[in-house]
């Protein structure tokens, strides 16, 4: 949105990105590019790629074609004998640790205490000294609301709780980017709030997200860039305030249109 | 919280102050298992074939306690390279290269195909089919070679057919384990940078700990049992042990009642330890952890009530699910 946006360097791009699932295509050439401190949504009705696309991203699924790029590096690929090849497990695991994720069913681990969640990466991964990790690890506890709950297991605590945890787990190694699959999806209504403020405030310290989401009003208000995607494709993308207000496409107007009426009969049906 | 309530009559309820119920039925079932038992009971105790008196004399004889103590070596021995085996192989089996996956699969099918008591046999006369066994270049110069006879001693043709028999139960136990842990873990831990390494030892397998100790705990007693079968090598365990005094003193069923006795026991011990084991792998599982309620009394049984605790620190046999009775609305 604002004007340092346009100067600031590209951290995370995908070009052409194909991915099959059998005979669905589920990527049909997506074009994504994420600027340094930039929040971008990517919104569209289910079964429209979106969650593939970051969980491609974050190579949990192998793409079939197309490129994708973190900091300027091929991810998942590199140069060999004048082509490309897949590169080593060791190499995708480093391009994974510069590059965090919040999943929808938030997939912390139970067996383990809240502050190991989140001290298990810096410091295995990391190699960050236990003191320095746990100390991080409380102040964004604090920074999340959850201070109290260092010691307790993750199965003891509210979905949104847990939702906050898992943030604070993927912010804690300080990635270059975030890559949120529709952290709210998941939650019971009165729980995605707390969830949507921590993204917020999280949003506003500068650091780079990818958000999956159902969530307009978040999108909206939060996001720099909103991009819709449908059938595996990128239908249209822009700014925040101009996606909303005056989309272009046809298929993005009935996306929002049928989105706020949903809206409406969701909380008649409430009341 | 628990007001009365009034019912159309006007009388005022409280199902806290309900009575017991009694079940005839419940009556007449106990007296039966009361009077089987019984005359087991009498049957032990008045047979005076099964000589006590013998049983007593040998329990603690020293021959008998070094069997025991071959047959406790031989089923840890067994039961821990047959875990690392079964570890690797269900790992090897869920491995994304084919050809690994083959090989584990085939492991399983042959050794869990193969009676134990077979695959004793088997690697008791593996002198027999292999007379020199060979460490070298596959079909090029050798570097060590021993004698099969001197290599394959019944302890270690033991040893061997036990681990080899257990690491494929145990790795068809491992895989189903695995396969319970939810595939978002280990999605958390690729996303968190972990290898593959570290995933699994420790993401995956911890939180498959819980699946696997239940039937691991049936498979250490079937072990336990199983290695019985090495007397038929000539191996010192429990049994053969037993039997190498009974064939002196033609006084079968006694010592078979030591070899009973122990077996028991030592099942017994293996058991109470499955449980602690389980507890500890179930943490994080539980939101508050609540003891079960004991209701074994004879009354509960045949009531099916459970009874109601006394008031101020009452002998209540049912507290641990009456306390939260209050608290619910």
């Amino acid at each position: 949105m604002s004007a340092s946006n346009t100067e600031s360097r590209t951290v995370l791009e995908a070009l052409g990105v194909t991915k099959r699932f059998g005979e669905t295509l589920a990527l049909d050439g997506v074009d994504l590019s994420v600027s340094e401190g930039d929040v971008v949504a990517i919104l569209g009705p289910s079964g429209s790629g979106k969650s593939t696309l970051v969980r491609c991203l974050h190579q949990l699924e192998s793409i079939d074609g197309g490129a994708m790029y973190l900091d300027g590096e091929l991810l998942g690929f590199e140069e060999h004998r004048g082509g490309i090849r897949p590169r080593s497990d060791r190499q995708i695991e480093r391009q994974r640790r510069q590059m965090g994720m919040v999943f929808q069913q938030f997939n912390l681990f139970p067996h383990w205490s809240v502050l190991r969640n989140i001290t298990e990466a810096p410091v295995k991964v990391h190699g960050v000294p236990m003191a320095e990790a746990r100390a991080r690890a409380l102040e964004l506890l604090d920074r999340v609301g959850l201070a109290d709950k260092a010691d307790a297991h993750p199965r003891q605590l509210s979905g949104g709780q847990q939702q906050r945890v898992a943030i604070a787990r993927a912010v804690a190694p300080n990635p270059r980017v975030i890559l949120f699959d529709e952290p709210t999806s998941a939650l019971d209504p009165e729980l995605v709030d707390e969830v949507l403020a921590v993204m917020k405030s999280l949003a506003s310290t500068g650091i780079t997200m990818v958000v999956v989401t159902h969530e307009m009003a978040f999108a909206r208000e939060v996001a720099d860039r909103c991009v819709f995607m449908a059938g595996g494709r990128v239908i249209e993308e822009g700014a925040s305030a101009e996606f909303f207000t005056q989309p272009r496409t046809e298929r993005l107007r009935s996306f929002l249109s049928r989105y706020s009426e949903g809206q409406r009969e969701g909380e008649e049906v409430q009341a | 919280m628990t007001t009365p309530s009034s019912t159309s009559a006007g009388l005022t309820v409280d199902v806290a102050n309900a009575r017991p119920r009694f079940r005839p039925w419940r009556v007449v079932g106990g007296t039966i298992i009361a009077i089987i038992l019984l005359q087991v009971v009498v049957f032990l105790v008045t047979n005076e074939r099964l000589e006590w008196d013998v049983v007593a004399q040998y329990l603690f004889d020293p021959t008998v306690l070094s069997g025991l103590a071959m047959t406790i070596f031989l089923t840890i021995v067994g039961m821990v390279i047959g875990s690392v085996l079964g570890t690797v192989i269900a790992a090897g089996q869920l491995s994304d290269f084919a050809p690994v996956r083959w090989i584990c699969q085939l492991y399983v099918g042959i050794f869990r195909g193969i009676p134990p008591l077979v695959q004793l046999i088997f690697w008791f006369n593996l002198a027999y089919l292999v007379p020199r066994i060979t460490i070298g270049v596959p079909f090029g110069p050798e570097l060590y070679s021993w004698s099969a006879n001197d290599l394959i001693s019944p302890l270690t043709a033991a040893i061997i057919g036990l681990s080899l028999h257990e690491g494929a139960y145990m790795s068809e136990i491992v895989r189903s384990g695995i396969l319970a842990v939810d595939p978002g873990q280990r999605d958390a831990a690729k996303a968190m940078g972990f290898s593959g390494r570290q995933t699994f030892m420790r993401v995956v397998l911890p939180q498959s700990m819980r699946v696997i100790i239940p039937p691991t705990g049936s498979q250490f007693i079937a072990l336990l049992k199983g290695t019985s079968l090495v007397s038929v090598i000539a191996m010192g365990d429990l049994l053969h042990s037993v039997q190498v005094i009974y064939n002196r003193t033609y006084q079968v069923v006694p010592l078979l009642l030591v070899a009973v006795v122990w077996y028991l026991f030592v099942v017994t011990l293996l058991t109470m330890g499955q449980r602690r084991i389980e507890r500890y792998f179930g943490r994080g599982y539980d939101r508050a952890a609540t003891t079960a309620p004991r209701t074994g009394s004879i009354r509960t049984m045949l009531t099916g009530a459970v009874p109601l605790p006394e008031p101020a620190g009452g002998r209540g046999v049912g507290r641990g699910r009456r306390t939260t009775k209050g608290d619910r609305r």
